[in-house]
C-alpha cells in the first residue's frame, strides 16, 4: 500500500497543463482555509474511520507545504476497533501531527455519565459529555468533523459552520443562513462552530476519492475472516469482548467487512469479499443498504439523530 | 465528477418533495432501507402509494406540520454527473430560505399545479431566480395524470408564465416547459406514455444536457486570499503561497497581477494544487500563487489582472434580501462580509421594498422587514474590491452580520 504522506517537496513536477477542478475538493479545501483564518482554536475531530482520514488528506492538500495548523482530537470511547486505535496512531506519527485523545472510561468514572447495560448498550451517547468537556478544557472554537448531508434525514439540514451554544446545543430551527461560499464564523465567546467540509459529500464520494488518491485506511474495511453472530439480521462481531452476546446467539465465521467504524458495540458488519479498495467501490456503487443501516443507534427511532444532535453530539 | 446544484422551488402541496423522491427513485439512488422506511411510513399513513415526499422532509417540526421549513440537500448520481438538491420552502415567510437555496444553485426547478396554473408564489419563485441569476430556469408543470394528460393545459400554463417571463430582466435566462407526475413518473426520468404530444426532453434528460459552463457567469479572473501559507521549514525557507479560490476566470503563470487595495503589481510565478505545479487554474479551484515579488499581502486582500480592475468604493449600492427577524434600519451598522474582507458598514438609506410578484417597487419608510427585499445604501468602514452582481455572482454579493449577535440577517447583490 502506499505511504501515508507523499515524500514532501520530491514529487513537485511542472505540469503544463490547466488543473482540472474537482468541485467538492475544492470547496473542501476552500473550507479548511476559512476555518483556519477565521478561528483561534481549530480542531480536527478524528474517529479513526475514513470519512475523518479523508479530512486529514484534504487538510494536507489545504495547507502544502506547511503542516496541518490544528491538532486531531479523538474521543475514545474504550470501544473503537483495535485495528483503528493502530491506525490513528501509525497516521498521527507519519504526519507529525498532535493527536489529543480524551476517554469516556475517564468520564464514567468520575461519575459524569452512567454506562448503559443490556443488549443494546452502547457507548455512543456517553461520548457527548467527554467531547464537551473537551472542547471546554482546550477551549476550541471550531471542530471540524466529518458528517455528511446524506447519511441522515437530520443532517441534510446541517450547515456548513454549525454554531453551537455553551453546552454545544444544535439550534436547528434558528440556523444561520448560508449564501453561495460565505461562511460566517463569527460566535461569542463560550459558543463554539462545528464545521462540515465534506457536507455536500456522498458515500460513493469518499469511496472514489479514497481510491483516486490511494489513501490508506484501517483493515477492518475490508473483507477479512471474523467471528459473528447474527442479531436482528444484522453480523455483529464475537471476537470483541466489549459486543454484548446472548449465549444463544451462536457463533460463526464468516467473511466480512465494516462500511463505517463507530463503535464495536453498534457497528455491524456486512458479508463481502470486497479485499481492495476497487473491490469495496465497485460493491458501494451497486449496494441496496444506507451505510447507517448498519448503525444501530439510528433505529432507535425516526427522530433519533436529530434528538442526540440537540444535545451536542456530532 | 461534473456536479450540477438545482434548487427546487414551489408552494406546499404542489408537489416538490414527490418530484425529488421519484428523481432519486428512478434514478435508483434509493437504497433498500430507505425504500422500506417510506414504505412503512406510506403505509402507517394509510397511502395506497408511495409517498416520496417522505424521502426528503427532515426536521420533526416538519414531519409533524408536514411542510419543508428550512433547505434540505439532497443527493443524487447518475454515471455522468453528481447532482445536488436544495429543496426551499415555498410559503411567503420562507423567502429567505429560498434565496438561501437559490445562492448556492446553477438550475432552478419551478413546480407549476397543472390545476392551479400560474399563482402568487409562482411570481415570486420566478422573481428570486431572476434577481439571482439562475441561468437554466425549468418550470415543471406537474401532476398532469390529474387533468388527463391534457396539452391545452400545459399550453395554457405556458402562455401565462411566458407572460411573467416578459417582465424578466435577465434576457439570457433560459427557460424550459415540461409536462409531468411526479406521482407516477411521467417525463421525470423515463418519457411519459401519456402525453405522445410532448416531444421535449424530461427533467433528467434535460439536466444531463446542462455543462457547468453554461450556467457559470463569472467572468473576471478574481483571487480572494484566504490564508498566507508559510512554512518555515528548511525545505521551503522561501516559501510564501497566497491560499484562496479563484472567483472568477483563470489565473496564468505569467499573468500580470494587480494588488488590492495597495494596488501593487507583480507576475504570478508559479500555481499550486497541494504539491502540484499547473500552468493554469480556472474559476472553482482552491490553489496556492506564489508571485514574483515580495509584497505585503494578507486576508482580505485580492488578486486580480491588472487589464480588469474591479471597483474599488466605499460607497454602495445593494439589492438586499433581509433574513432577520429584527427589521433593518437607516443609520444602523452591521458587518459587511465580502468573499475574505470583513468590513463594518453604516445603512445610509432604504430607498423603497421590492414586490417580488414584478408589480414594482413602494416606499420602504426606512426599513426592511423579514423577508423583504429592497434597495439599500450602505457606507462602509474601508472600501471592497467588487464587481456588480450582474457580471461577476461571487464577487459581486456580500452577507451582513449583526453586530450584536453575529447572526447572518440579509444578503445583498450588489448593483
Ligand atoms: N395525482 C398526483 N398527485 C401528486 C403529484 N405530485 C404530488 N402529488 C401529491 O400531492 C401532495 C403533495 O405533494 P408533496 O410532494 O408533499 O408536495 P410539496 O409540499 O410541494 O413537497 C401529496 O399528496 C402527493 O402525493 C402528481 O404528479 N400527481
Amino acid at each position: 500500500m502506499e505511504t501515508l504522506l507523499k515524500d514532501i517537496g520530491a514529487t513537485i513536477n511542472q505540469e503544463t497543463q490547466t488543473l482540472q477542478v474537482n468541485e467538492l475538493e475544492n470547496e473542501a479545501i476552500y473550507i479548511f482555509r476559512e476555518v483556519a483564518a477565521q478561528f483561534e482554536r481549530p480542531v480536527l475531530l478524528f474517529s479513526g474511520g475514513k470519512d475523518s482520514i479523508t479530512l486529514v488528506r484534504l487538510a494536507q492538500k489545504a495547507f502544502w507545504p506547511a503542516k496541518i495548523p490544528f491538532p486531531l482530537l479523538h474521543i475514545d470511547t474504550g470501544h473503537n476497533f483495535p485495528e483503528t486505535i493502530e491506525f490513528r496512531d501509525r497516521l498521527v506519527d507519519e504526519l507529525g501531527l498532535e493527536l489529543i485523545v480524551r476517554h469516556v472510561q475517564d468520564s464514567i468514572n468520575q461519575g459524569k455519565v452512567v454506562e448503559e447495560t443490556g443488549k443494546y448498550a452502547s457507548r455512543n451517547i456517553l461520548q457527548t459529555t467527554t467531547l464537551l468537556d473537551a472542547i471546554e478544557e482546550f477551549k476550541f472554537d471550531a471542530c471540524i468533523g466529518g458528517a455528511r448531508r446524506d447519511e441522515e434525514k437530520a443532517r441534510a439540514k446541517e450547515r456548513i459552520f454549525s454554531v453551537r451554544d455553551d453546552f454545544g446545543q444544535w439550534d436547528e430551527k434558528n440556523q444561520r443562513p448560508e449564501l453561495f461560499d460565505m461562511l460566517n464564523g463569527t460566535i461569542e465567546l463560550g459558543q463554539n462552530v462545528r464545521v462540515f467540509p465534506i457536507s455536500n459529500w456522498t458515500e460513493l464520494d469518499v469511496w472514489s476519492y479514497i481510491l483516486k488518491e490511494q489513501i490508506e485506511i484501517p483493515s477492518i474495511y475490508f473483507a477479512h475472516k471474523r467471528h459473528t453472530f447474527l442479531r436482528d439480521g444484522l453480523i455483529w462481531s464475537a471476537q470483541d469482548e466489549v459486543v454484548f452476546r446472548a449465549k444463544e446467539e451462536a457463533v460463526k465465521e464468516r467473511t466480512v467487512r465494516f462500511r463505517t467504524v463507530g463503535d464495536m458495540s453498534c457497528t455491524a458488519a456486512v458479508e463481502s469479499d470486497a479485499d481492495t479498495i476497487e473491490k469495496v467501490v465497485a460493491e458501494i456503487r451497486i449496494s441496496k443498504i444506507s451505510e447507517r443501516g448498519a448503525r444501530i443507534d439510528d433505529k432507535r427511532s425516526e427522530a433519533a439523530m436529530e434528538k442526540r444532535k440537540q444535545q451536542g453530539y456530532f | 465528477m461534473e456536479v450540477l446544484k438545482i434548487a427546487t422551488a414551489g408552494s406546499v402541496d404542489d408537489g416538490k418533495s414527490t418530484l425529488i423522491g421519484r428523481l432519486l427513485y428512478d434514478t435508483n439512488s434509493l437504497t433498500d432501507d430507505k425504500i422500506e422506511a417510506i414504505k412503512n411510513s406510506s403505509q402507517k399513513r394509510g397511502y395506497d402509494y408511495l409517498d416520496f415526499s417522505l424521502a426528503t422532509d427532515g426536521l420533526v417540526a416538519e414531519r409533524e406540520q408536514g411542510i419543508t421549513i428550512d433547505v434540505a440537500h439532497i443527493y443524487f448520481s447518475t454515471s455522468n454527473k453528481s447532482y445536488i438538491i436544495a429543496d426551499t420552502p415555498g410559503h411567503v415567510e420562507y423567502t429567505r430560505n429560498m434565496v438561501t437555496g437559490a445562492s448556492t444553485s446553477q438550475v432552478a426547478i419551478i413546480l407549476i399545479d397543472a390545476r392551479k396554473g400560474v399563482i402568487e408564489q409562482t411570481y415570486r419563485h420566478f422573481f428570486i431566480n431572476n434577481l439571482l441569476r439562475i441561468k437554466d430556469v425549468i418550470v415543471a408543470i406537474n401532476k398532469m395524470d390529474l387533468v388527463g394528460y391534457d396539452q391545452s393545459v400545459f399550453e395554457d400554463i405556458k402562455q401565462n408564465f411566458e407572460k411573467l417571463n416578459k417582465n424578466s430582466t435577465y434576457s439570457e435566462q433560459n427557460v424550459s416547459y415540461i409536462p409531468v407526475s411526479a406521482l407516477k413518473g411521467d417525463n421525470i426520468v423515463e418519457k411519459s406514455n401519456e402525453m405522445a404530444w410532448y416531444q421535449g426532453e424530461t427533467i433528467l434528460q434535460h439536466l444531463e444536457n446542462l455543462h457547468t459552463e453554461d450556467v457559470s457567469e463569472e467572468r473576471q479572473s478574481r483571487f480572494s486570499v484566504q490564508t498566507v501559507i508559510r512554512p518555515k521549514t528548511d525545505e521551503f525557507h522561501d516559501f510564501r503561497g497566497f491560499a484562496g479560490k479563484i472567483n472568477g476566470g483563470s489565473f496564468r503563470v505569467g499573468d500580470e497581477i494587480t494588488v488590492l487595495p495597495s494596488m501593487t503589481t507583480s507576475m504570478i510565478k508559479s500555481i499550486y494544487f497541494y504539491d502540484k505545479m499547473f500552468q493554469e487554474a480556472k474559476a472553482g479551484s482552491s490553489v496556492t500563487i506564489l508571485l514574483e515579488d515580495e509584497i505585503n499581502i494578507a486576508r482580505g486582500d485580492m488578486l486580480v489582472k491588472s487589464d480588469e480592475l474591479p471597483k474599488v468604493e466605499k460607497d454602495l449600492t445593494a439589492t438586499v434580501c433581509w433574513m432577520d427577524s429584527k427589521h433593518l434600519k437607516s443609520g444602523a451598522k452591521y458587518w459587511v462580509q465580502h468573499n475574505t474582507n470583513k468590513v463594518l458598514s453604516k445603512i445610509t438609506a432604504i430607498d423603497n421594498v421590492i414586490a417580488t410578484d414584478f408589480s414594482g417597487s413602494k416606499e420602504a419608510n426606512n426599513k426592511l422587514a423579514l423577508n423583504e427585499i429592497g434597495e439599500v445604501k450602505l457606507k462602509l468602514a474601508k472600501p471592497i474590491f467588487h464587481d456588480t452582481y450582474v457580471s461577476n455572482k461571487s464577487n459581486g454579493a456580500f452577507i451582513l452580520i449583526d453586530e450584536h449577535t453575529n447572526a447572518t440577517a440579509g444578503v445583498g447583490f450588489i448593483n
